[in-house]
């Protein structure tokens, strides 16, 4: 038994283990030090981690697109940040209109269904139009195709609505009943940052009871089981895939309007950062599962968010915002290193893969 | 056979004699340390700009190339009678911009000078190779103090600016904070880019001079969009200012969260030259309502004149700050062109790169847009008023508010 364990046991591993062990003992030291400093009152940490948790809401939705995308094409649309930015950029015209009728603030429930839905139908059309332009001609094609064309498509539309729209910085106007914070269970929490989380978790359970529990849910799921077995039942695999496109548009449109509920500038290359962002957290979660998405996408929000302030600021490490990416990246690889399919995702078989 | 060798010998000492006593036409020859360019009858004038011309901070960029557009329609389109050819690279504002751009511009020995860069981090990977290239690099807007300090390792042959030198808004920054605001602590944010690292140390350094306390000196990445982590490490410390010499768009969101990070609500804040541009007023929204920025003062006739100018030739108000700062630059090339270049009988215009860049070195009390220019050894041209600026909601330009 010993033997056959020493055996197993290669030189690869031991070292993949001391890198995870060092990580971890860094983090834990980082964590008592700032701890013990004292430097940041409770309600810090508190406000950070509501932070973290919209963020991460933010990245749910933007990975679901990556995910749904996956599960039934088996290719990572790197063009989706651009859906993701879409819609926002295009909704902001709406919002500033409306701001200055002065309508947002009389009626900011309607005014900000108007502009998200929007946000949604402007996402959804760009990434059907990427389907049936970029991809579908390249169906079946070897895998590396697509994903270049992906990239390729990437730059189309960033410059793309750079020409339309313009270069500039444009900020969404403030929604003035959105200002200021709600004490929920004597906690102080910032309004925006309570409507992004809460709008996020409801339009995850929606998706994912689509996928579950709706007749064009179980086709998604047929086809991304078996595409062949699925045409032959029946299933129009052709539309599946234009309807799962148009889900993860809908999903990014209405991502793009609680992101800008935190960051409320858009700009044609905002979709970038935000996107790679949410990419890996459905490759943490494990790509190509809904719940997998969402719970990648909070931890990696919430790292973000406390990570530095926690991690590093005992350490007495400068500057620690700035690293904020390498924790997040760190993150992965340490998840890629101990469990490759992701927290939840699921064990990719041969005929899969 | 005898008398074609005498009748050839007769032309050659015919054609020697004439030649000898026509118009004098001695080849030229050139003695130059780096070189020269020789510009043929017809030939244009090459000037290159290295400017931030497309992404994100192209307003910059795009604003100084007005002001040299400007500047060759003043001249009549022509230095030294010869026409202008202006064409250039985008620097992107990012080093990597700096190193293709530069690059390419290098390999082109047609070009006497390079208008450029934008941004001081795109200087640091360019002007190596520039520099090297013999050409005269004159920048309109880089304001980092290492490219003109002496000895330094950025600071290289035949680089001038006529931007001002951060020391000097820095300086003026820090007493403003410390006269016009009255503040007594201040926190200072920079993105790891030379210009803001820079100037928030100068800044840092003068407060601390005038008395001032700097809670804390920290960072934020240029493309980072949650600043609540720094946000909330500035608020331990709790300033009564923020100076951040950034750009868009972390500059915008930095004021967009800052009113809403408990312990900063009432923290005034401030920015630079950098901050200074409408796109921060569509950016920050109603949150911009007293935002300061500190920026060259530019006033004047011949100002108010070329400001009249640009408004019928594209439509808009200068789009950024540093469109006069590249209309100076231009003219002390053409100045300093015109005062070396020797010209054959046929028009061919040499210009010595090495006297060239003497030439530019030597420029005094040249009277520019931004005022009266005079160079030194280093290459700090510039003579500047700055002055700092509030922003009002939906307004541009901002509000000069010091000095009044």
């Amino acid at each position: 038994m010993l033997r056959t364990w020493r055996q197993r046991i290669t030189f690869t591993d031991i070292m993949i283990w001391a890198i995870g062990l060092a990580i971890v003992g860094v983090v834990v030291v980082g964590t008592i030090k700032t701890l013990q400093s004292g430097k940041y009152e409770p309600s810090v940490w508190l406000d950070l981690t509501i932070k973290g948790l919209a963020v991460g809401g933010v990245y749910a939705l933007i990975a679901m697109g990556y995910t749904l995308v996956y599960g039934i094409l088996r290719m990572i649309n790197f063009a989706h940040s651009e859906v993701f930015m879409s819609g926002p950029i295009t909704a902001v015209f709406l919002a500033n209109a409306l701001a200055q009728s002065g309508f947002l603030n009389k009626q900011p429930l309607l005014s900000m269904l108007l502009i998200t839905l929007l946000s949604m139908a402007v996402s959804a059309v760009v990434a059907m139009l990427l389907e049936r332009i970029a991809y579908r001609p390249l169906r079946y094609a070897p895998r590396l195709v697509p994903l270049i064309t992906a990239i390729g498509a990437s730059f189309f539309l960033q410059y793309t609505f750079r020409g339309l729209y313009g270069s500039g910085f444009k900020g969404y106007p403030t929604v003035t009943s959105l200002q200021g914070t709600w004490n929920i269970f004597g906690v102080e929490v910032f309004k925006t940052q309570t409507v992004v989380i809460i709008g996020a978790i409801l339009m995850m359970a929606i998706l994912y009871a689509i996928v579950q529990w709706t007749k064009i849910g179980k086709a998604m799921r047929a086809v991304s089981e078996d595409k062949e077995a699925a045409e032959l039942m029946g299933i129009n695999v052709d539309n599946i895939i234009v309807f799962t496109f148009a889900l993860g548009g809908v999903s990014a449109g209405a991502a793009g309007i609680l992101y800008i509920l935190l960051f409320p500038i858009v700009w044609f290359y905002m979709g970038f950062i935000p996107s790679i962002k949410a990419f890996t957290a459905a490759v943490l979660g494990g790509i190509g599962n809904v719940p997998g998405a969402f719970v990648g996408a909070m931890l990696l929000g919430l790292l973000e968010s406390i990570g530095p302030n926690l991690f590093l600021d005992g350490l007495g490490i400068l500057n620690p915002s700035q690293l904020k990416d390498a924790i997040a990246f760190i993150v992965l690889v340490l998840i890629l290193i101990f469990r490759p399919s992701g927290i939840l995702g699921e064990r990719i078989t041969e005929t899969k893969a | 056979m005898k008398r074609l060798y005498f009748t050839l010998s007769v032309l050659m000492v015919a054609s020697m004699v004439l030649t000898a006593c026509g118009p004098k036409v001695i080849p030229f020859a050139c003695t130059d340390a780096i070189g020269c360019v020789d510009i043929g009858p017809t030939d244009p004038v090459h000037i290159a700009y290295l400017l931030v011309v497309a992404g994100p901070n192209e307003t910059l960029g795009i604003d100084s190339r007005n002001g040299i557009e400007i500047a060759i329609d003043d001249s009549g389109g022509k230095i030294a009678n010869h026409a202008v050819k202006l064409d250039g690279e985008d620097g992107g504002c990012s080093a990597e911009g700096g190193q293709s751009g530069g690059t390419k511009l290098a390999a082109d020995s047609t070009i006497v000078a390079v208008i450029g860069t934008s941004c001081s981090s795109e200087a640091r990977a360019a002007l190596p190779m520039l520099s090297t290239a013999g050409f005269v690099v004159i920048s309109p807007s880089n304001t980092a103090p290492d490219l003109t300090e002496a000895g330094n390792a950025n600071n290289y042959p035949g680089y001038l600016r006529t931007a001002h030198n951060d020391k000097i808004q820095g300086a003026v920054a820090a007493k403003f904070a410390w006269e016009f605001l009255k503040v007594k602590n201040a926190a200072t944010i920079h993105d790891g880019s030379l210009y803001a690292d820079k100037l928030q140390q100068v800044f840092a350094e003068n407060f601390t001079t005038l008395g001032g306390t700097i809670t804390v000196q920290t960072a934020v990445d240029p493309n980072q969009t949650d600043m609540s982590s720094v946000l909330a490490d500035i608020a331990t410390g709790q300033p009564e200012l923020i100076y951040f010499p950034i750009f868009l768009p972390a500059g915008g969101l930095i004021i967009r969260q800052a009113k809403t990070t408990p312990g900063l609500e009432n923290t005034v804040l401030m920015g630079a030259d950098g901050l200074f541009s409408p796109d921060v007023v569509t950016a920050a929204g109603d949150d911009v309502e007293g935002f300061y920025v500190s920026s060259p003062l530019l006033t004047g006739a011949a100002y108010d004149a070329f400001v009249a100018k640009y408004q019928t030739k594209f439509g808009k108000a200068p789009i950024s700050i540093f469109h006069a700062h590249a209309y100076d630059a231009f003219m002390m090339i053409k100045a300093a062109i015109e005062k070396v270049a020797v010209v054959d009988a046929d028009g061919t215009l040499h210009i010595g790169r090495q006297a060239l860049r003497d030439a530019m070195f030597a420029t005094k009390d040249f009277s520019g847009l931004t005022g009266v220019l005079t160079c030194n050894a280093t290459g700090d041209c510039a003579n500047p008023t700055i002055g700092a600026y509030q922003y009002h909601k939906g307004a541009y330009p901002p509000e000069l508010v010091w000095p009044k």
